[in-house]
């Protein structure tokens, strides 16, 4: 079981990260996604996988760990308000650029970035 | 008090003294010595008990966690500075009112000067070595300010940034150093450090302590090969150099290694660095000396000769040799600051500090004349001055040097040899200023005697040079003693302070200098010739280069890291990621714990299964982004599952309701975005991304397995048993949210409403045309709001926000509460403005959301704050039980507020962030003109 959830942890975390380097901020917001639902899962699982013991009072024998319970749940709010924000910054970049690129240009008529300015005091 | 008073007066002084600037240079002079007499006063009464040997020390807490105290220390060392500082400062404040011009800025001055005077008493008078580093690097600032008080001169300003680079790195290292050896010591205070000498010296990091200490020293006090600063710092107005680079600010890295000396001397990289750093010092500024031509460039060069000279005093590690260094920072100081100012009063009077132009002044001011002439002779160590003395108690140290073999001469040699360009430069001052010819061609002409009270600073001074050179004893004599036992930590050689002791081998060396000097004066023109052989290296050109290199070098670093490309940051951030991770990880292996792992259960296979399938679909196919969505949705809700089946029904329930609010904003932010993402990036390219995201994949796959087989403890126990008795709930997971960490949920959602509020900022006044299309040539339907779905929806919306008031009241009790019917009711009043439009919905629904928002965190800090009234800190709760028809006994916890506050919360900012998205279109941003109307 273990190996199985970790495994799920890994496939999201990659699937997530493949898509942060994507050049597009749609794909990149839906990684953001993936790798949020990852590090849910992982903070989650930090109180270990345990079967039938809600953390709810007198329901059963055993409990689950109910602190990484409360950390993932705001945990899963927070990060939905991260991803809002991302996907508007998103609609913004394309409203003033006309084009969904992360660096907010098209990638093909990239302006030269000005460094090598002399900082010299004159 | 009195020595925290000595300290601050300074700095008090200097918010006050620009007050005066109005009244006349006279009357901030008075206002500006004020302060120091004070201090002086202050220091009186003390004498008695240093002259015995005797501290004193004032100590205050500051920062005790980091060994940080505000603790002075008075002893006969720590004396001597002090009254050096104050006394030559007490001269240069009055020669400093005649030196500078009515219409310069001399509130400005004055405040800098008895800010430089504040931070330099602060130096010799800290106990703690870490608040003595604190008003080290003053003095840098300070100095950097008095170098540069000609703002105007380009000069000055390189020359005053070239001083804080040398001093502010020296600055650096010190700190290093002290850190270190408070490490070793356990404490920073001085009497610890002095007492904890051995322990230093045994311990593995003394070298580098030592070496780190004596950068800053060395950098502060003008060593070889740090000395060039002094030079150029000589742009400064006279009376700055005449006070802070010659008699005091360079002396300070000689106190700190008198002050250091039990703690840190008498070991054999001490004398190496120590005494071979004088020698170097010594020997190249007294040849340097000799051929600056300017008068002020003379006196700065044979400066860093002289601290060359003490230094390699404190070097040769013998008692002796460190009485005799502390004799001529004395004598040093006297000689030289006499002699600044006397130069600055030629150069007052003349116009220019060209030693080929100035010449034959004897002849317009003698009574100048004699003065600097009387100074020049001691600094060139004529008998019967007090120059003499101390330089002949170097010569004959410098004969006790115990060095292997042929090496025995080189210290008598060295001395001999610098004693021989001391009097050729100091013959040069006399001569070529006073004598030699007539001047030439002055910028003022004729030259005569400056005012009469510019020359009682020197004229003091000059009288304390015969005093000390005739009646050593009884002048100097208790102060020295003071010193020295307080530099040797309490014991004192044998010494004799006399005019002359005998006819010995150190008077044969002042003679064959003496000679030797004048010899080599009178042969000079051979010596420049000689000289000019050489290219002159320009320190300052080479140092502003330096700059300039370093500069253009992060340049273009910069420019390489940052190149604007979001991508490659995230890369680089990645990378660094794995770059950190992967060692660890390795040794990790595939690790699995002691509890080892458990069976599957056939359902959760397949879920998780699925899930792992979906993940790499949705990477796969993420370019056509519908697919990418419906697979992402996929994923959330075995995520929304995978909580369920593991014991946690609060988030399964939390994430199945963000999970559908999540996909709605993908879905209304891919309307308005192209539907498909071009292919932009080369296979190899998109290998080397695979590559990183396998690493971080396999990476969290290792953790986490490792992790999930090892047992552990929880601090969990104390939620568990406290939830129903401490907080009224069994739901424990609500319990901690709004009860145990209530404080952090209201941080938490106070972010939420932050992000929502940023939203509708964002797109205010943003307009985006949605693609008529989905891309693949298909219009979209026509029927915006299909009948069926508006059907259905209507009625669920009671449903919905009843089933999500059961969810709230429940919530403490059972899985539920503000977060998760926040979300439920969002969520249904969503589906309405999907079904309905936004006008239709607008129209039933009329609230600003903003104002749902704010009322949340309202309710959520009032229920916090209520517990005040009570005399209860904040977020205390109470509660009680209440029974309703249906709902059944429920508990009504003041914690109920607070949730309340989340609940509306969580509506108002998710709705605000999905309403200002769906009206981006230019056709719902016409109609809701009149909601806003």
């Amino acid at each position: 079981m273990e190996l199985a959830f970790a495994l799920a942890i890994g496939a999201l975390t990659a699937s997530g990260v493949y898509l942060l380097l994507r050049a597009r901020t749609f794909p990149v917001v839906v990684g953001l996604t993936l790798l949020s639902y990852g590090v849910n899962l992982f903070l989650f699982s930090s109180g270990r996988l345990v079967t039938g013991g809600q953390p709810i009072i007198g329901s059963t024998a055993g409990y689950s760990d109910p602190l990484p319970q409360a950390l993932v749940l705001t945990a899963i709010v927070i990060g939905f308000a991260m991803t809002a924000f991302v996907v508007v910054l998103a609609l913004r970049n394309l409203a003033d650029h006309e084009d969904d690129h992360v660096d907010g240009r098209q990638s093909s008529t990239a302006p030269k970035p000005n460094a090598d300015k002399e900082v010299s005091g004159k | 008090m009195s020595l925290p008073l000595v300290v601050f007066l300074p700095f008090l002084g200097a918010l006050a003294a620009p007050l005066f600037a109005q009244g006349g240079r006279t009357a901030i002079a008075i206002a500006a010595s004020v302060p120091a007499i004070v201090a002086l006063a202050a220091l009186y009464p003390h004498w008695s008990t240093l002259a015995e040997g005797g501290v004193i020390l004032h100590s205050y807490q500051w920062l005790p966690a980091v060994g940080l105290s505000f603790s002075f220390r008075l002893d006969g060392l720590s004396l001597l500075f002090a009254l050096l500082i104050l006394v030559i400062g007490l001269l240069i404040i009055l020669y400093a009112r005649y030196y500078l011009k009515a219409k310069e800025n001399v509130g400005k001055f004055y405040a800098l000067l008895l800010c430089f005077m504040g931070s330099m008493l602060g130096i010799v008078l800290s106990s703690n070595l870490l608040l003595m580093m604190i008003f080290w690097e003053l003095t840098s600032l300070t100095s950097f300010l008095l170098i540069s008080f000609w703002t105007h001169k380009q000069d000055a300003r390189r020359g005053a940034r070239m001083a804080l680079a040398v001093t502010g790195g020296g600055g650096l290292a010190l700190l290093a150093g002290i850190l270190i050896i408070g490490n070793i010591v356990g404490s920073f205070e001085l009497d610890d450090v002095l007492a904890a000498g051995d322990l230093i010296k045994a311990h593995s990091l003394y070298p580098v302590a030592l070496t780190l200490v004596l950068l800053g020293a060395f950098t502060k006090s003008a060593q070889f090969p740090f000395h060039f600063w002094l030079p150029h710092a000589m742009q400064a107005p006279t009376p700055v150099s005449a006070y802070l680079h010659s008699a005091t600010m360079v002396k300070a890295g000689i106190f700190l290694m008198a002050r250091l000396y039990p703690a840190l001397a008498g070991t054999e990289q001490w004398f190496y660095m120590v005494s071979f750093t004088g020698m170097a010092t010594l020997l190249i500024g007294a040849y340097v000396a000799m051929f600056k031509h300017d008068l002020k460039g003379l006196l700065a060069h044979s400066t860093v000769s002289h601290l060359g000279l003490i230094t390699l005093l404190f070097g040769m590690g013998t008692q002796l040799a460190a009485v005799a260094a502390v004799f001529h920072v004395i004598n040093h100081a006297i000689f030289k600051a006499s002699l600044f100012m006397a130069a600055g009063i030629i150069d007052h009077e003349t116009g220019t500090r060209d030693m080929r132009r100035i010449n034959g002044l004897w002849r317009y001011m003698p009574h100048t004349a004699t003065l600097a002439m009387v100074a020049a002779s001691s600094m060139a160590g004529v008998p019967l001055l007090n120059g003499f003395l101390s330089k002949e108690m170097f010569f004959a140290e410098s004969l006790q040097l115990n060095l292997p073999g042929i090496w025995a001469w080189l210290p008598p040699l060295v001395a001999t040899l610098a004693g021989i360009f001391a009097v050729a430069y100091s013959a040069r001052f006399i001569h070529d200023v006073f004598f030699n010819g007539k001047p030439v061609d002055l910028p003022i002409y004729p030259p005569h005697e400056p005012p009469r009270y510019m020359k009682i600073p020197v004229e003091i001074l000059v009288f304390a040079c015969i005093m000390v050179g005739v009646f050593p004893a009884l002048s100097v004599g208790p102060l020295l003693y003071a010193a020295a036992s307080a530099t040797l930590g309490g014991t004192v050689p044998e010494y004799h302070l006399a005019i002359l002791h005998g006819f010995n081998l150190p008077l044969m060396m002042s003679f064959a200098a003496f000679f030797g000097g004048l010899l080599m004066y009178s042969q000079r023109q051979r010596f420049f010739d000689f000289h000019a052989r050489f290219r002159e290296i320009d320190e300052k050109a080479v140092f502003e280069a330096a700059i300039s290199r370093v500069v253009a070098l992060a340049n273009r670093f910069t420019a390489r890291i940052e190149n604007g490309s979001l991508q490659r940051y995230t890369m680089l951030l990645l990378l660094s990621v794995i770059a950190v991770a992967i060692a660890p990880l390795m040794q990790l292996g595939i690790f699995v714990g002691e509890s080892g792992l458990s069976p599957i259960d056939w359902p959760t296979l397949v879920g998780i299964g699925v899930l792992i399938i979906c993940a790499f679909a949705t990477a796969a196919l993420h370019r056509e982004r519908f697919y990418a969505l419906v697979l992402l949705s996929v994923v959330g809700l075995l995520v929304a599952l995978g909580f369920a089946r593991f014991s946690a029904p609060d988030l399964a329930m939390t994430q199945l309701s963000v999970e559908v609010v999540t996909i709605v904003l993908l879905m209304l932010a891919l309307y308005y975005m192209p539907s498909w993402t071009p292919l932009e990036t080369t296979p190899s390219r998109r290998v080397r991304d695979i590559a990183i995201a396998l690493a971080a994949g396999v990476g969290m796959t290792v953790v986490t397995l490792a992790m999930l087989t090892q047992p552990f403890t929880s601090i969990s126990e104390f939620f568990l048993e406290n939830s129903k008795p401490g907080g009224g709930g069994t739901n424990v997971v609500n319990v901690i949210l709004v009860d145990f960490r209530g404080f952090d949920t209201l941080g938490e959602i106070t972010v939420l409403a932050i992000a929502a509020l940023g939203i509708y900022a964002m797109l205010k006044n943003t307009a985006l045309t949605p693609p008529p299309g989905d891309g693949q040539g298909h219009a979209w339907t026509r029927d915006a709001y299909p009948l069926m779905l508006r059907q259905i929806a209507r009625p669920m919306l009671p449903l919905a926000l009843m089933v999500s008031a059961y969810i709230f009241l429940r919530g403490h009790n059972l899985p539920g509460g503000g977060f998760i019917a926040g979300l439920i009711t969002a969520v249904a009043l969503i589906l309405q403005y999907i079904a309905s439009g936004m006008i239709w919905t607008q129209d039933r629904v009329p609230f600003r959301y903003h104002n749902v928002i704010g009322l949340g965190l309202l309710f959520a800090t009032i229920a916090g704050a209520g517990s005040y009234a009570f005399g209860y800190p904040f977020l205390t709760s109470t509660f009680d039980y209440i029974s309703w028809p249906v709902v059944g006994k429920f508990e009504v916890a003041s914690a109920l507020v607070f949730d309340l506050g989340v609940y509306l919360t969580v509506i108002g900012a998710t709705l605000l962030a999905l309403v200002s998205i769906g009206r981006l279109s230019p056709h719902s941003a016409i109609k809701s003109k009149k909601e806003g109307a």
